[in-house]
């Protein structure tokens, strides 16, 4: 990795839709441009003007605490003036398809749009139709760029390298949009990904994404230097994956007696927001030397204040051929 | 019935016996020697200079030392229905019957979805002391369909494999789910394979028979139809899936196929489906009344091929208790099912008399093959393995009498039919549990 990177490579992509695609470069500039910003963001004065007059929305047509606060945050930081919009306010209810929405706020000429929707490819159509970047804040259960970033920079600040790390990815992968970019962008730099969950869970043909599948804990963990959770989202299945939590948790849980299967030093990671005894004992989930599980949220706004200083850096130039 | 306290057991000696052991294929004169709970020794090699002075001795008088049976399938009504049968009553028809350990259904009441009912069913066998009970847990939350069991956890309490018992599971889904699931504990789901919808109302075999005497048809597609969708489920989830009692020529002709395709499918039949048709029905005999129902002479013709050839893995006796108020009623009203511990020798046997196939190679089908699937440890001869062993007269002729039958329930398809083949000593953990009066 170079640590130059960010010095003689322009991010050559107007949008950020998903990790898939990006080349280790492209990774290595976003997270070094991200690493720069951790420190800002430690300071009492936060505040910089990059993003002055520069207008972002946040699109959300799915529920979201974290991400829409680390993206208004980020683009607040950098001095731009930062809108939110959720599905309650939106003219989404009163019947108006994804396309009108996007062309009604492409009118009032943003410079990002920050999407998150529930459908899986409903942030790439609309990127289709407007004139500004658009980072993807989520899409069903296709990617979630900028979490697999945060996490890389989490791994990358705790173990110095993503290259030849063991990563298992545990719990419900079937509807994780956030192991999916995790997938690729682990792979793209060069770590081993498994992925540990009951057979249910697991997506068809997973091992073409290049990951080990295991169906059991005990051994998908052996050996990990992370170990990453995944919150199960009962909310996207729509019948029965796994017959009762309490069968779930004894025997994808994590709690110490399966994570004494991973490496002595392993991280515990987790997107949130976390299911507490469900996916994750709490007292795993709070032991502070080994939990990595705030940090993450704490990278997570540096990320976002890269990626949308990338991306205005490329997206202005665009900008002004289309007025 | 009373529970004994164990006597503390030495070492017997099993002499002039023909040992069989169809796992191995061994069939040779000799004997065996057990120690406490296990098998010691056996051979031809064995006491041919006498038995040391002093050993308890059984004379096997030259007859069949095997294997106990292992019977896949049998339905206990313990706890729930006890005036149909209990552990007791059914233990001792099944040890009456040579059968050494059996599988029940989870179609008790409470149903076997929860870790508790396993664990009641074995530890009340274990007391008695009879046939080793092992329990299928449920596949869905009270054999409902519709949310899974806690799988996981059944089988860490000692479920063998999965089955909603009676009943198909009907939503592809979730059966998709469920086989999906049970692969990740490496466990077998065991499907009755009737469509619902097509098996609704019908009280037998679509058909000819049916239409004369007037009764609703269940067609031989309703079997077919699941075989196929759960063959073609379980090589998209790489899930494990058994067919319980196959009773028709299109059923085996698609298990066939899979076989021959490489996948992991397995199926057994019961003794009616390769012993009876649909003629037994006759003048509305409700003890005919079975479920999958008694099907055509070429199915049960096909049957019989397909135990040749190895398409069918292995027989079950499909036990299926039911008492009188449930049998003597108008045929239609009449509840399915017959009771076979008491006749899977004999009848299976006829396997052996009709020149199908050899002595060894019938015994396997109901003793090392259904051990093998279910992974136990149990249905072959083996040093150190438990003495689990019966001595039998594969020619000795009798006939089925339901009324002497020692299971509460006398419900026979097979009553009034002259056999060959009977169990003179079952020996369960090297005790003798049932020994033939003359």
């Amino acid at each position: 990795m170079s640590d130059t990177a960010s010095d003689t490579l322009d991010f050559p992509h107007r949008h950020l839709l998903g990790i898939e695609g990006l080349s280790p470069d492209e990774i290595t500039l976003l997270l070094d441009r991200s690493e720069s910003y951790v420190e800002q963001n430690r300071q009492a004065d936060k505040k910089k003007s990059t993003l002055r007059g520069r207008t972002i929305f946040n699109l959300f047509f799915e529920a979201s605490t974290r991400t829409r606060t680390s993206f208004e945050l980020a683009g607040k930081r950098l001095g731009g003036d930062v809108i939110n919009m959720s599905v309650a306010t939106s003219a989404v209810k009163k019947g108006e398809t994804l396309i009108d929405t996007a062309m009604t706020l492409n009118a009032m000429h943003p410079d990002v749009l920050v999407v998150r929707h529930p459908d899986s490819g409903a942030v790439n159509l609309l990127a289709e139709k407007v004139n500004c970047a658009v980072i993807n804040g989520g899409d069903g259960a296709h990617e979630h760029p900028t979490q697999a970033l945060l996490d890389a920079l989490t791994i990358r600040r705790r173990k110095g390298r993503l290259s030849g790390l063991l990563v298992a990815i545990c719990g419900d992968v079937l509807h994780s949009r956030v192991a999916r970019s995790n997938i690729h962008l682990l792979n793209t730099m060069g770590a081993r990904v498994r992925v540990v969950a009951p057979k249910t869970l697991v997506p068809t043909a997973a091992e073409r994404l290049g990951v080990e599948v295991f169906d059991d804990m005990n051994a998908g963990l052996a050996d990990c230097d992370i170990v990453m959770m995944l919150r199960l989202q009962s909310e996207r299945m729509d019948g029965n994956f796994f017959p009762s939590i309490r069968e779930y948790f004894h025997f994808f849980g994590l709690d110490y007696e399966k994570l004494g299967n991973a490496k002595e030093d392993a991280l515990i990671m987790h997107p949130g927001p976390m299911n507490r005894g469900v996916e994750i004992d709490s007292e795993v989930a709070d032991d502070y030397g080994r939990s990595a599980i705030r940090e993450q949220v704490e990278m997570g706004v540096a990320v976002r204040m890269a990626c949308l200083e990338i991306l205005t850096r490329t997206g202005s130039e665009t900008a002004q051929g289309n007025p | 019935m009373a529970i004994k306290p164990k006597q503390p057991l030495g070492r017997i000696a099993y002499i002039n016996a023909r040992l069989m052991d169809p796992a191995s294929g061994l069939d040779v004169k000799g004997a065996l020697l057990t120690d406490g709970e296990v098998i010691a020794d056996f051979g031809a090699h064995l006491f041919t200079d006498g038995v040391p002075e002093g050993m308890a001795t059984v004379d096997c008088q030259g007859h069949c030392l095997s294997p106990g049976l292992v019977d896949m399938r049998a339905q206990l009504r313990e706890p729930g229905d006890e005036h149909k049968g209990t552990l007791a009553s059914d233990g001792r028809a099944a040890t009456a019957g040579g059968v050494t350990s059996l599988v029940c259904l989870p179609n008790t009441q409470p149903v076997i979805d929860d870790m508790s009912v396993v664990e009641f069913v074995a530890r009340r066998a274990r007391l008695l002391g009879l046939a080793k009970v092992y329990p299928y847990g449920a596949v869905t939350r009270g054999l409902e369909g519709q949310e899974l069991a806690e799988m996981g956890m059944l089988a860490e309490a000692g479920a063998l494999a999965f089955t909603d018992a009676v009943k198909a599971v009907a939503d592809a889904q979730i059966m998709r789910r469920a086989l999906s699931y049970a692969a990740t504990f490496g466990l077998m789901i065991i499907e009755h394979p009737e469509e619902p919808t097509l098996a609704a109302g019908g009280d037998m075999n679509a058909g000819e028979t049916a239409t004369r005497l007037g009764l609703s048809g269940i067609p031989r597609q309703a079997e077919v139809i699941i075989v196929e969708r759960d063959i073609h489920l379980a090589e998209l989830t790489g899930g494990r899936i058994h067919f319980a009692h196959i009773s028709t020529a299109q059923a085996l002709d698609a298990v066939r196929r899979a076989k021959t395709r490489g996948l992991a499918v397995t199926c057994d039949t019961a003794p009616p489906y390769f012993a009876l048709n649909e003629i037994e029905i006759g003048d509305y005999r409700t003890f005919a009344k079975l479920s999958p129902p008694l099907r055509a002479e070429d199915d049960r013709v096909a049957v019989i091929e397909a135990l040749k050839d190895g398409t069918i893995d292995s027989i079950a006796s499909d036990h299926t208790p039911q008492d009188e108020d449930a049998k003597r009623l108008p045929f239609a009203q009449a509840a399915f099912g017959g009771v076979g511990l008491e006749t899977l020798l004999a009848i299976t046997l006829e396997l052996y008399h009709n020149a199908h196939l050899s002595l060894n190679e019938t015994l396997r089908l109901i003793t090392a093959a259904p051990a093998n699937l279910l992974g136990l440890a149990a249905g072959r001869l083996k040093k150190g393995a438990a003495a689990d062993l019966i001595v039998f007269d594969p020619d000795r002729g009798w006939k089925v009498n339901a009324d002497n039958l020692l299971s509460k329930s006398k419900n026979s398809p097979f009553d009034g039919r002259p056999v060959q083949g009977r169990v003179i000593r079952t020996v369960v953990d090297g005790r003798t549990v049932f020994q033939l009066e003359d």
